[in-house]
Order: C-alpha cells, then structure tokens, then sequence
C-alpha cells in the first residue's frame, strides 16, 4: 500500500494523484454506485401514498419482486422479451457472422473502405429513425403490404404489426452494427495462413469456419451477443414505434410504472432486468470461455 | 460445368448486395416519403412531389429548441465524460493495485447495462439525495455515466503504449508534474482525446433510452423525435431523417477524400 501510494506521487504528484482520484472517485461513487443502491432501496420499498414516506409503513419488503410471479400478465411479458431478445441475438449473428468476415479477411483495398463506410452511414441515423423506417415498411398501408398487393399476391393487407415479427425485425436492423464491429475485431487479428493453410490440405469451408475462425472469434462472438442481446431487451424505442398492443415490451412496463409515479414497482422491474442481462453476460462468459478484459476491448 | 469458385463467388456476391439493399433500402423509402405531397407518411400512392415538409419541420419552435438542449447536453457530456475516461485510464494503466480486476469490472459496467437502468437510477438518485428533479442536468449525469466508460477504454488503449521513459527523462532534467503532464503526457494522448471527444458527443446526441427516464419534461432531439413518432406521425419526420441522412453521407464523403489526401501525401 505504502509502495503504491510513493509509486503515484512519484508519477502524478500530490495534486496530480488527487485529481484523479477526485475525479474516478466521482464517477464510481456518484454516477455509478450511488445510484444504483438508491435504486435498490427503492426497489425494496412498499409504493405509499407522499405523506406516508418514512412512516410505520416504509419497511423493506420483497412485494414488488413478487408483483412479476403473481401479475400473469407481466410475467408472461418477461418471458416473452427474454425468448425475443434471443432470437434477436441470434438472428443479429448469423447475419452479420459472413459481412465481418468478409470485412476481415477477404476485402482489400477500396472496396474494404466502401463496405466499411457502407455498414458505419446507417448507424450514425438516429436509431428511432432507423425503426420508423421499418414502420413505413411493414405497416398496412406500407411499402410491404403494398407491394404485394400490387403483384396480386394477396387481397388484402397483411397486418405485420399484429405479433412480435416486426419488433424483433425492426431490431436486428437496428442494432446489426453492435454485432458486426465485435465480430470484425476478433477475425480481423486470425492469420490468414491458418485459413489458406487448411484450404491447401482440403478442408471445406464449413470445416475451416467451425475449426479455425470461429474458435478465433469467440470473444467477438461473445461481444456481439452480449451487446445485442442487451440492447434488445432494455430496447424501449423499437416496441413503443413498432409494436402493437399484443407486442408489449418488459422495458414498457418499467415505464408505465414510472408514468403512474410508482417508482417503486420500476426500480424492483429495473434490477430484475440489470439480473437477466447479468446472467446473460456470465453465461456467455462460461460459454464462450472468456473473461471481462477481452469483453470490453 | 461451373467450377465451384464461381459459385462462391456468385454467392457471395449475392449476399453483399443483399445486405446492403437490406441495410439502406429501409433509409431509402424513408428519405423519398419526405418529399411526397402525402399527409400520412408514405411511399405510395405517390401524389405529388413537394418540398413542404421541410418547411413545416424547420417551423416547429420545439423542434429547435429540443436541437438546442441536444447540443448543450452534448456539450457537457463531453466536458465531463472525457476527463474522467482520462483520469480513469491513467489510474488503470500507470499503477499496479490489487483491486485493478474488481475495479475495472465496476468502471466497464455501465457499458454492459441497458441505458434506462441507467436513465432511472441516476433519476432516482438526484431526486433522493439533492430533490433535483429530472431535467437537462440529470440527462448529462445519465448519458456521462457510461460515456465515461467509452472515453476510457478509447484513451486507455493508447495510454498503454506510452514509453514511460520520456517521463522519466523529463524528472531527471528537473521537470515538475505539472510540465510532464502538459508537455508529454497529454500530447501523446491527443489523438485518443480527440477521438473520445468526438465519441462522447455523437452518443450523447444520439442517446434515447438512458435520456428518456432522466430529462423529465425537458426534451433533446431523440426524445422530441420519439414523442413526435409516438403521437401524431407526420411526413416532417421523414424531412428530418432525410437531413440526417444527408450530413452523414457528407461527413462520410469528406472523411474519405481527407484520408485519401492524407495517403497520397504520404
């Protein structure tokens, strides 16, 4: 400890070593900790009318946690966005897995930048523009419906809004680019003579993928999943712009609460979020064998 | 018979403009609605070409006022996010501690969390601990938390490459830490600096669900552009992505000439 503290001051100086304590001290304490404890307090907390506030009422209880088992309506909600954002994941990874390697390994030059300026220009459109345009598409008198009509394919318009279809749709589009630039990192650093290496001595490509990149990938992989699996279900844009009253989103209940002023109801529904995503990124950290150091590179 | 390269290669080709059509051709559709004379956003029946939208978006006051809060926020987001990404990276990468692991994991957290957890929790916090109320101040706060942890992975990977010895250097011939850290330090930092500025403020502009729970009434340009296509949907919408759209094939188009003059000069 002593070693340490000579070690800073030697580097920074007394001031020096102060103001960046001061200021990482800031940030962990009262951004980061800080609030979530509160949030955590409120989450234990009974929803009470203003003036009965730190009365004989206000004691830690686990109620709102228990809201998610007895209200049917809000857990089947929760099940249903943790199954949704995994086939957003999913969806995400297979469809960016060929572009970021193409990206990695087998564009060059030009053509390398055009892709790269092509996959960066829609992203830097705000992400609720990028749902509204899905909206265009598949809403009854959208670009979708109509077009089929047109060709005579159906009579009437389809209702494409009605399920889950065009949340889950809307947010693979929107969130494509937080999978692929995860993935294009991990390939990007695999020699390519490992791949041409295989090739020579006959292997298919399926057999180079499953044997050679995607084992070199795996912490990309795991970025990418993480961070669209996250983004997917702590999504609050996409199903309040896409959705219907039949596609309700965990993150929409969190909301209603905090538009009825029950604050305590959404910060218990905001842990019990924060705790899947948790889960979520530990098992993909068991899965794919990769620690917290190669996930925020 | 066709050799199994070329289908290989007609495959992926297929795939390539595949993918793109799916990437801009939603952009497309959005951007020609906006100059159709259609009350209701549309791409068809087309009835007519106008230019009318842009007029009725560049008319709402609130929409001027929501692009103002958007600029001051970024502004101070930037203001406050880049230091402590600076002073967080030079902590981590200069000193050895035990608690570095633990540490880190509690400082790239905010990264990993969805953005409302936390919008609600720094809400919840300035309303418990100041009886701040949500507003532009809270959305800073919300948007700087994990900013911060952007800012510091980008300075952290060049603070890693720093060649300590300059600085040593510089102590022996007598220099304060005040000189070291104005002369060596952060002019090595620099590009990293840049690069988080310029980061820090497009996030921040960019930013709805941690925004959302923390501004209160207060509106920047996401959550006008929400309330807007929540509501009453009009084609001004479309005027607005249009534009968005054509500054960032601009930027995109400036940035590619500038780096190939730069390539040529070298």
């Amino acid at each position: 400890m002593r070693k340490l503290r000579q070690d800073a001051i030697r580097q920074f100086g007394t001031f020096g070593i102060l103001l960046i304590l001061g200021t990482v001290g800031f940030w962990v304490i009262c951004m980061i900790l800080l609030p979530q404890l509160i949030m955590i307090d409120y989450s234990f907390r009974p929803f009470l009318p203003l003036r009965e506030i730190g009365g004989p009422e206000d004691n830690y209880t686990l109620k709102n946690y228990m809201v998610l088992f007895t209200n049917e309506f809000h857990r089947i909600i929760f099940i249903k966005t943790i199954w949704a954002s995994v086939i957003v994941t999913v969806t995400a990874l297979f469809v960016c897995y060929p572009i970021s390697f193409y990206l990695a390994k087998v564009a060059k030059g030009a053509r390398f930048s055009l892709i790269l300026v092509g996959l960066i220009i829609p992203y830097w459109i705000n992400e609720l523009l990028r749902i509204f345009a899905w909206q265009l598409i598949l809403s009854d008198a959208g670009v979708l419906n109509q077009f089929l009509l047109t060709i005579n394919i159906i009579a009437d318009p389809i209702n494409f809004r009605a399920g889950n279809g065009a949340v889950i749709m809307g947010m693979v589009y929107a969130y494509i680019l937080f999978m692929v630039f995860p993935l294009y990192n991990a390939m990007e650093s695999l020699d390519r003579n490992q791949i041409d290496a295989a090739h020579d001595l006959g292997a298919s490509w399926p057999r180079i993928h499953w044997h050679i990149v995607i084992p070199h990938a795996k912490p990309g992989i795991a970025v990418g999943c993480i961070m669209t699996f996250m983004l997917a279900a702590g999504s609050i844009a996409a199903p309040q712009l896409l959705g219907s009253p039949s596609s309700f989103w965990f993150t929409q209940i969190i909301y209603t609460n905090f538009e009825t002023a029950n604050w305590n109801q959404g910060a218990a529904y905001s842990m019990v979020l924060a705790g899947l995503c948790l889960i979520f990124i530990f098992s993909m950290m068991k899965i794919f064998k990769v620690n917290l150091r190669a996930i925020a590179k | 018979m066709i050799s199994s390269r070329v289908v290989l290669k007609l495959a992926i080709g297929s795939y390539l403009v595949l993918f793109f059509v799916y990437l801009f051709l939603p952009l497309v559709f959005m951007s020609v609605v906006a100059f159709n004379t259609s009350t209701i956003p549309q791409v068809t029946p087309w009835e007519g070409f106008t230019f009318n939208w842009f007029r009725v978006l560049f008319a709402d006051s609130q929409m001027w006022d929501a692009l103002i809060n958007s600029f001051i926020v970024a502004f101070f987001v930037v203001i406050i996010s880049v230091p402590i990404g600076l002073a967080a990276s030079l902590l981590l990468t200069r000193l050895q501690f035990k608690a570095r692991n633990s540490f880190y994991a509690i400082l790239v957290s905010p990264l990993l969390m969805p953005g409302i957890i936390i919008g609600i929790s720094t809400f919840l916090f300035w309303d418990k601990a100041f009886h701040l109320s949500g507003g532009l101040w809270t959305a800073i706060m919300a948007q700087s938390t994990f900013i911060s942890g952007y800012c510091m992975l980008l300075i952290m990977a060049r603070a890693q490459r720093f060649n300590k010895t300059q600085e040593d250097a510089a102590f022996d011939l007598g220099a304060t830490h005040r000189q070291v850290f104005l002369k060596i330090t952060l002019p090595f930092l620099k590009p990293a600096l840049i690069t988080a500025a310029a980061l820090a403020f497009m996030q921040s502009f960019e930013n709805y669900n941690s925004t959302l729970f923390a501004i209160g009434f207060e509106q920047t340009l996401p959550i006008y552009i929400g309330s807007k296509l929540r509501s009453f949907i009009s084609p001004a919408m479309n005027a607005l992505a249009c534009i968005f759209i054509l500054i960032t094939i601009t930027g995109a188009v400036v940035y590619e000439v500038m780096r190939r003059r730069e390539a040529i000069k070298r």
